[in-house]
């Protein structure tokens, strides 16, 4: 459909064709800033029913302004630099933690034939970007030169750590049975003809739920936000960010939490498959609807843990991550094998 | 090597667990706390002092801010020392009616503390919905005294004014009218006394709500079993009461073993814990609550079914009615004197002490026969619990230190004074 589109772009030479990138890159990275400034919105409206009150109602109809009346002001707001930082560092940690954020997204496919890029190690370059945006929260709580900021810094570099491994562990297991890196064939992998139970939720279930409380670990939101921790250690990392800086930490952790969101549904739950079987009419067709929707349940439920939770631990957190996750990670990649190997649950079409 | 030094961290005043102006001075081996150094004095008012210096009536509202989230019964210890010295005891109704509000001061004390310690500890909820039940009570007290926190609602000889027989209803607003006003209303057509009684059977519930999201779950009990266990002789050697003691397993309740105003004639279990940590202290308050609820249950049936006057009738402590003093000199005389030079309190000394929400709040009060009291000690449970913070957290989290303080339930208006 973009084919005359992207052609004439090319006839241009290579500065067509970064123009073209640039113009796809913008149609994905203006939606998802979009999608955070709802998303906000939405957390503080859902916050507020469970919470027995009524969330954000002034700005715009229904408070839906509000989000970008509050990134306004952050922008508008003087941005402090604490006089004994490291100043460079502190000002380039906020874009170390958004860039891997937003570069993620380039291999998210969408519908078949909507991904921005295509990669065959599709899979790979994304732990690689999930696993680059901790390097942003240590450097700020480093930069920073505060006591609290340090401490979350190192809460979240020991935090992030072991739950990349668990992450990795359950992606290890997608890996097996999809037979790809390549994330449009993981989801093609799972199409079948039991709709919703030919979707690697089913046999990989021990990784699929580990994916998603690593997820929530690896992006500090509650139970597991003790690189925040506010009521321990104030704000952690970004503890002395203000203005625009903060700005982007708080871009930043929302875009991940809607990344992580749409990655669940991805590997997990089937991305733009229908959770009909494909030969019922209408409701069986797939489409980009799908995916959004099963991303809208993930995003829904960082919201509800948040409600319901109290706090863990720093070295709970641990204990839960390296005790129960990473074990039960590596029995259940064993467990994948077998069922590969056997083929069952329709599993091992790709050997 | 670089010799490995630890961290001293400034935990408030201004920090978000602080309860207030808490300033804990923190050495830290990474995240494990070695000395704990709590700082007071940030919130010093000089309540003890202003109290030497003005009549004995004019300090009751003093009393309200000392431990601003259970407001009368800290009332209840000062005019419970002044009625002490003068040897006026106050009627059974304004008895009855300052039982009633104890216990509500406890439902509103322990409501703020679940909603903090939980808060604290990262459960958002919980803190709304207690302060959901909050309001509730807070509109019984402004519906007796006039304001929702400072009270100034006991006086020596009795309490203020009787209980009102229409409880105030919601106005109309932008957010709130029509049939959403009626239900807010629903409960509000009757006396104080029926809305009390409407109260206590639904916040059973309510309190069963805050359970089923903190006693089972997991990550609270993670969080809370086993820390900060108190030993219940330590409990006893740091002059800890209320529920930090009877966490420990110490059955010590001045409400059964001192009596004071009607607690003899109520019907009511004193809860215990049995590991003194913070889940079990937890466990006292929860069960502290619906006991509360049972005590106001009982008085709100006998406070119905006994009107009578709520104050004694003499005119040297109390003042005359308002109708009395526009026709009767002696009534007008009365009254100018009791709100300028106040009462001369007989020579001698008396400690009065309630059992608050946080434990035993205590007056210990001078008089050298003036209209001034000659010294006013205040004995706030918060000051001796806060000392064994050290002894306490040594060799917890940072984290810990959090659920500490929230089980402390500090508040600095006490400690500070």
């Amino acid at each position: 459909m973009f084919d005359p589109v992207r052609n004439w772009f090319l006839g241009f030479g290579d500065l067509g064709l970064v123009v073209w990138l640039v113009i796809l890159i913008l149609c994905i990275a203006v939606p998802v800033i979009l999608a955070v400034a709802f998303y906000v919105w939405w957390e503080r409206k859902v916050l507020g029913w469970m919470h027995v009150r009524m969330g954000p109602n002034s700005v715009g109809p229904a408070g839906l302004a509000q989000t970008f009346a509050d990134v306004f002001k952050l922008l508008f707001k003087e941005y402090l630099l604490p006089a004994k930082s490291s100043k460079l560092l502190f000002v380039l940690a906020p874009l170390i933690a958004l860039v891997p954020a937003f570069a993620a997204w380039a291999v998210i496919p969408f519908d078949q034939q909507v991904v921005l890029s295509n990669a065959n190690a599709g899979l790979l370059y994304l732990l690689a970007m999930t696993s680059m945006g901790v390097y942003g929260i240590i450097i700020a709580g480093w930069a920073s030169n505060s006591k609290y900021a340090m401490l979350g810094a190192m809460r979240s570099a020991a935090q992030v750590v072991s739950y990349e491994i668990c992450a990795g562990m359950a992606l290890v297991g997608v890996l097996i049975c999809a037979g790809s890196l390549n994330m449009t064939d993981i989801v093609n992998a799972q199409s079948g003809a039991y709709g919703i139970f030919s979707w690697f939720w089913l046999p990989l279930l021990p990784l699929f739920v580990i994916y998603f409380v690593s997820g929530v670990a690896e992006t500090n939101r509650l139970p597991f936000d003790m690189a925040e921790g506010e009521s321990e250690i104030v704000a952690g990392f970004h503890v002395e960010y203000s203005g625009a800086p903060f700005a982007v930490f708080f871009l930043t952790e929302y875009a991940n939490m809607i990344l992580i969101s749409f990655l669940a549904s991805v590997l997990f739950l089937g991305g733009w498959l229908s959770p009909f079987p494909e030969s019922w009419p209408l409701v069986g067709i797939a489409g980009w609807w799908w995916l959004f929707g099963k991303a809208f349940f993930f995003a829904f439920l960082y919201l509800w843990f948040r409600a319901a939770f109290p706090r863990y631990r720093y070295d709970q957190i641990m204990r839960l991550g390296w005790k129960v996750f990473i074990p039960i990670a590596l029995a259940w990649i064993g467990v994948a094998g077998v069922l590969v190997y056997f083929g069952w649950f329709g599993l091992g079409g790709a050997r | 090597m670089q010799e490995i030094k630890n961290y001293t961290i400034n935990f408030g005043p201004q920090h978000p667990a602080a309860h207030g102006v808490l300033r804990l001075v923190l050495e830290m081996d990474g995240e494990t706390v070695v000395r704990a150094d709590p700082h007071i004095g940030l919130l010093h008012r000089g309540t003890e002092k202003l109290a030497e210096s003005k009549p004995f009536n004019h300090s009751i509202g003093y009393m309200d801010r000392l431990d601003y989230v259970s407001m009368m019964c800290n009332e209840h210890a000062y005019v419970r020392a002044i009625e002490n010295l003068m040897g006026v005891a106050p009627p059974e109704r304004a008895q009855y009616i300052r039982t009633l509000f104890d216990e509500v001061t406890r439902i509103l004390n322990h409501l703020m503390w679940i909603g903090s310690n939980a808060l604290d500890l990262g459960a958002m909820a919980v803190f709304l919905y207690a302060f959901r039940e909050r309001e509730e009570l807070m509109d019984v007290y402004e519906a007796v005294s006039g304001t929702r926190m400072h009270a100034t609602y006991y006086r020596p000889g009795g309490v203020y004014r009787d209980l009102p027989g229409q409880m105030p209803q919601h106005k109309e607003s932008r957010w709130h009218k029509g049939e959403d006003l009626k239900r807010r209303n629903a409960r509000r057509e009757g006396s104080m006394l029926d809305f009390l009684d409407d109260f206590a059977d639904d916040f059973p519930h309510r309190v069963d709500e805050y359970e089923t999201l903190l006693t089972d779950n997991r990550i609270w009990k993670q969080r809370t079993v086993g820390i900060g266990v108190v030993a219940p002789e330590q409990a006893l050697a740091w002059g800890m009461t209320g529920p930090m003691l009877r966490g420990s397993g110490i059955e010590w309740d001045l409400r059964k073993k001192q009596p004071y105003a009607m607690y003899d004639k109520i019907d009511f279990d004193i809860p215990v814990g049995v590991n003194g940590d913070c889940y079990d202290r937890y466990l006292v308050r929860v069960a502290e609550m619906r006991q509360s609820t049972r005590i106001v249950k009982q008085c709100v049936a006998w406070l119905r079914a006994n009107p009578g006057p709520v104050i004694v009738q003499n005119y040297k402590v109390a003042p005359p009615h308002r109708e009395e003093m526009k026709e009767s000199m002696e009534a007008l005389i009365h009254h100018f004197k009791l709100f300028s030079e106040g009462y001369c309190v007989p020579e001698g000394e008396t400690y009065a002490a309630v059992e608050a929400p946080k434990g035993e709040f205590g007056c210990y009060l001078v008089s050298d026969g003036a209209n001034k009291p000659f010294r006013v000690h205040l004995r706030a449970p918060g000051f001796a619990h806060l000392s064994s913070m050290d002894a306490i957290v040594k060799g917890h989290l940072l984290a810990d230190v959090v659920a500490m303080i929230g089980t402390y339930d500090v508040v600095f208006g006490e400690i500070d004074r």
